[in-house]
């Protein structure tokens, strides 16, 4: 802008948000897919939960005086029984009394019904939910029924599903970090999913059959965890090796890991599941379980209604970010991305600095392997099948160039999102999985397509500006 | 034949082009000058098609022209050669040649004929090429002259050269200006663009001066006061005036106080193939070493070797008594080496970072808290005051250094040696397309660090650059020191051009 030129409060602030807009496309094609997802699944909800079970509470306590009498009507699975504990808390608290508890389907509140009635006993009122208040026999009891209201909303937007979508990401949003280095170094890497899987794998046969299995210490299972990691590090090291000492290209040096380490993952399996029945017979290539509860945990426990792979994920994203904003570190990555020879001739220990991104890469595919292992409970050597290449698609959806050089952390991670959000609209949606397969592969397509597009949409920015505020000619 | 009238163009920030109106006839030789930034690359986009005016009319033989892309402009005889190179580096000389269309005789290649032609266009620069030699084993000049060889193949009617000899050897560069007159004499218009005054005074039968998108002078030579052809002679003070706005004393600062000390770096016997055959000399400490020679003579094969970038097959460098291993770059800027690399694009920034990312690269340990996070605040600062120092010019801070121009790109490779703190410092073609401004201020800092007691080592293509700085002058030719100049402000160019040419030299290296 040239200096002493005015231009209108209107027109600076359309300046500031295009320019806000081509900044920052990726969150605004994210915000964009959210809304479309919120719009998409605009529904009646029933919410099944304590909150709503004390609302019911204190409905039946406004329409029937104490000492009154109810019966609890419900569905048999955990969030009914959350919201069942909430209405029986809320008429405890009055001094209501429980005529009696149905967990189950219509048969058994007539059932329940029937037994009342054969112990001469009565009751006042029924409280339940929205579906159970649907069911014949609640609706022909002839007392009243009370259930919490329903309200619309979308379904994409709710607590549940949100945490659903990142938690099932998690791990393809851990490898994706990896990934981040290796294409800011502009190379590739195609190993992680079976990284993944051989992790998976060499933490769970090691547990089971050195840690101890099912009665193996929390410090058994850690140490067998570690041991997957270290060996999904120790592969991306190999690739580093074939890339810097041989100059193999990356894309070659991580096609072959892939495919060893999806061997070695497979081998193991069947090896150990041959043990299992006492050799000789056959070993088929299925998951290898671990029975111990603590094994269990990283992958399915939670943290303050957070679920654990979230929060390692978050973890991850922040430390990971750091590391390429603050230290020397990060700034050798974009260096030999940006241009490798000019790092070296300024010094750069540029072979140090690729062997450390492919060996990192390889250590957060191991990471979500051991997640992922986590999560089922055991080793699955076929898991992680084609996650390379979701995971590279969200880090170029995210802004990262494969030219190297190029995209942040921050990116990466709503790119995963943005992969995230678009599977779970269409599940929601209930779009079947091989049309799923052509909207995704297109709406990737799309998002780079901004991506390559923002150039251009800065220059009309640009022009716009120009035209808003031109100066005559001195 | 091109009339421009008016021509206006402007940036977001910027009037690159103010109502300039310029001509070039059949025939004529245009010559364009003006500092970095002062309009003359817009002005050829604008003639190539490649960017649209705000205002003003391209005519070209009287007819008005909008050219709709450099493909159109092509076809209607306009050819640009570019700073920048176009060739397919895995593709041969030939290939690269006749790699644009209406070559071929429907479809097929004609390689007989393109054998012939190819040999004739490098022939007319007098490049001594193999057609067949793939693109990326040939030297920064011979891929240049390939590069006008295959604009000349489209035989047009205005050439526009932007910068062409900045990578070319003096024999080549004096070919080259043969060529554009000799195209001229053939009815050809063109239009030359170049800091090399002397190259301007040697081709240009009118001069345009150009300053911050204003034409503000024009120079025509033609008429009674001509000499052997027929040109008056090119008063270059008084372009440098027009060009600057500023009238410059001297174009090489003064020696500043401080003597030169004991040897610091000892090079003795530096040997790679036949690049480099048995390189010895000793640069003192506060003294400026000029290494000159034609391209490919091995110079900047004898830098790199000392900065450990490039192995030698043989021979030692000492700094300070102490021998150096050689072996990394990083080795030798823990040494105190530091190398101001030719090609500064490629080899001295990292162009997608920022101009403080670039300047902190090699100074990150120094701005290292533990666990090796970087203290921005300390590399702020530090990057604060040389950018100030060496008036940086930024228009953000975090401003992508691709967009600096040449002299503040170059000010970012020093400023990154200077917090350093460097023993030696190489200086490869240190300013090499930088505009005359800059220039002055890039030979202040070398004469500033060899006054700080460093051993300068200056490498340049350009004879009056590297006489007019150096305290003493080595002339490489075919990779062997020939000859050694003690006191270069008095030397005879045309003498050190003669050994640097390798005429009339003897058996053994000698010393004038």
């Amino acid at each position: 802008m040239p200096e002493g030129v005015s231009e209108s409060t209107a027109g600076r602030w359309r300046r500031r948000l295009l320019d806000l807009l081509g900044r920052n496309l990726s969150v605004v094609v994210l915000v964009l897919l959210c809304l479309i997802s919120s719009a998409a699944t605009w529904r009646e909800q029933n919410p099944i939960t304590s909150r709503s079970g004390a609302a019911v509470a204190r409905q039946v306590l406004v329409a029937c005086q104490a000492p009154c009498s109810v019966l609890v009507v419900a569905r048999d699975t955990e969030a009914d029984r959350v919201f069942v504990q909430a209405i029986e808390e809320g008429l405890d608290a009055a001094g209501a009394r429980i005529a009696g508890r149905v967990f189950g389907q219509p048969r058994d509140v007539r059932l329940e019904l029937e037994r009342i009635a054969g112990t001469g006993g009565s009751f006042d009122a029924i409280a339940t939910h929205r579906i159970a208040s649907e069911w014949g026999p609640v609706r022909t009891a002839g007392k009243p029924v009370f259930a919490p209201g329903s309200y619309y909303w979308p379904t994409f937007l709710t607590a549940r599903n949100l945490l659903n979508v990142v938690n099932q990401n998690a791990d393809i949003a851990i490898i994706a970090l990896g990934m981040t280095l290796v294409i800011l170094t502009a190379g590739i890497d195609l190993s992680v999913g079976s990284l993944l899987a051989l992790a998976g794998v060499i933490a769970a046969v090691t547990a089971q059959e050195w840690f101890g299995g099912a009665a193996a210490s929390p410090a058994g299972l850690l140490a067998a965890m570690l041991l997957g990691v270290a060996a999904a590090a120790l592969g991306g090291l190999l690739s580093g090796t074939m890339v810097t000492a041989f100059r193999v290209p990356p894309f070659v040096a991580t096609l072959g890991l892939m495919m060893l380490a999806r061997g070695l993952a497979l081998i193991l399996a069947v090896g150990h599941q041959r043990r299992l029945v006492g050799g000789g017979a056959e070993g088929t290539p299925e998951a290898v379980r671990v029975d111990a509860a603590v094994f269990a945990w990283l992958g399915n426990g939670a943290v303050l209604g957070v679920p654990n792979p979230i929060l390692l994920m978050l973890v991850l994203f922040v430390a990971a970010h750091l590391l390429m904003t603050r230290t020397m570190f990060g700034r050798y990555v974009y260096a030999v991305g940006g241009n490798v020879e000019a790092a070296r001739l300024s010094g750069v220990p540029v072979t140090a600095v690729l062997l450390a991104v492919y060996c990192l890469c390889g250590a957060f595919a191991g990471l979500a392997g051991i997640v992922d292992a986590s999560r089922f409970e055991g080793g699955r050597p076929n898991a992680g099948e084609l996650y390379e290449l979701q995971v590279i698609a969200a880090v170029v959806v995210g802004g990262a160039s494969l030219a190297g050089g190029r995209g942040r952390i921050a990116g990466t991670l709503i790119g995963a999102m943005i992969i995230a959000v678009i599977q779970n609209g269409l599940n929601i949606a209930g779009v079947a999985s091989y049309e799923q397969k052509v909207v995704f592969g297109a709406l990737i397509l799309a998002a780079v397509l901004l991506d390559r597009l923002q150039p251009k949409i800065a220059s009309r920015r640009a022009r716009m500006t120009r035209a808003s505020t031109s100066t005559p000619v001195q | 034949m091109l009339e421009l009238r008016r021509i206006s163009k402007s940036y977001p920030g910027v009037d690159a082009l103010r109502a300039v109106s310029l001509a070039v006839g059949a025939g004529e030789v245009l010559g364009l000058v003006g500092e970095n930034g002062a309009g003359k690359s817009t002005l050829i986009r604008i003639v190539s098609g490649a960017e649209r005016p705000d205002g003003g009319r391209v005519g070209l033989e009287g007819e008005a022209v909008a050219f709709a892309s450099p493909a159109d402009a092509r076809a209607r005889g306009i050819a640009v050669i570019h700073q920048e190179l176009s060739l397919v580096p895995q593709l041969s000389v030939r290939e690269n040649l006749f790699l644009g269309a209406g070559w071929s005789r429907r479809g097929i290649v004609r390689r007989r004929w393109e054998e012939r032609e190819a040999r004739r266009l490098l022939g007319l620069l007098e490049m001594d090429i193999d057609p067949d030699t793939r693109c990326s084993e040939l030297s920064l000049g011979a891929r240049q002259a390939v590069e006008i060889a295959k604009a000349l193949a489209l035989e047009p009617r205005l050439l526009i050269l932007d910068e062409p000899t900045a990578a070319l050897s003096p024999r080549e560069a004096r070919a080259l200006l043969r060529e554009v007159r000799e195209l001229a004499r053939r009815g050809a218009a063109a239009i030359y663009i170049s800091h090399r005054l002397e190259e301007i005074e040697a081709v240009a039968d009118r001069v345009a001066v150009l300053r911050d998108g204003e034409l503000v002078r024009s120079i025509d030579r033609r008429g009674p006061a001509g000499g052997d052809d027929g040109l008056a002679p090119l008063d270059r003070g008084e372009l440098i005036e027009a060009m600057v706005g500023r009238s410059l004393s001297a174009e090489f600062p003064p020696r500043l106080p401080g003597a030169v000390g004991d040897a610091r770096l000892e090079v003795r016997g530096l040997s790679a193939g036949r690049r480099v055959r048995d390189v010895s000399f000793d640069i003192r400490r506060g003294e400026i070493l000029g290494l000159a020679g034609l391209v490919g003579a091995g110079r900047t094969d004898v830098a790199r070797m000392i900065f450990g970038a490039a192995a030698p097959d043989r021979g030692e460098v000492r700094l300070d008594g102490t021998r150096l291993e050689l072996r990394s770059p990083r080795q030798a800027i823990r040494n105190g080496i530091c190398l101001l690399p030719e090609d500064r694009r490629g080899h001295g920034l990292v162009l997608s970072r920022s101009a403080r990312a670039n300047f902190a690269l090699p100074n990150l340990d120094r701005f290292r808290r533990p666990g090796g996070v970087v203290d921005r605040r300390r590399e702020r600062r530090a990057f604060g005051r040389w950018r100030e120092q060496l008036d940086i010019r930024l228009a953000r801070a975090g401003q992508r250094v691709a967009t600096l121009s040449g002299g503040n790109q170059q000010k970012v490779v020093i400023a990154k040696w200077l917090e350093r703190g460097a023993r030696v410092v190489l200086c490869d073609e240190p300013t090499r397309g930088i505009d005359v401004g800059a220039r002055y201020e890039i030979y202040e800092w070398i004469r500033r660090m060899a006054s700080e007691g460093k051993a300068v080592l200056l490498i340049s293509s350009e004879l009056e650059e590297v006489l007019g700085m150096s305290d003493r002058v080595l002339v490489m030719h075919e990779g062997r020191i020939r000859g050694e100049i003690a006191d270069p402000a008095r030397a005879d160019p045309a003498g050190v051009l003669r050994i640097a040419a390798g005429i009339g030299l003897p058996e053994e290296p000698s010393v004038a």
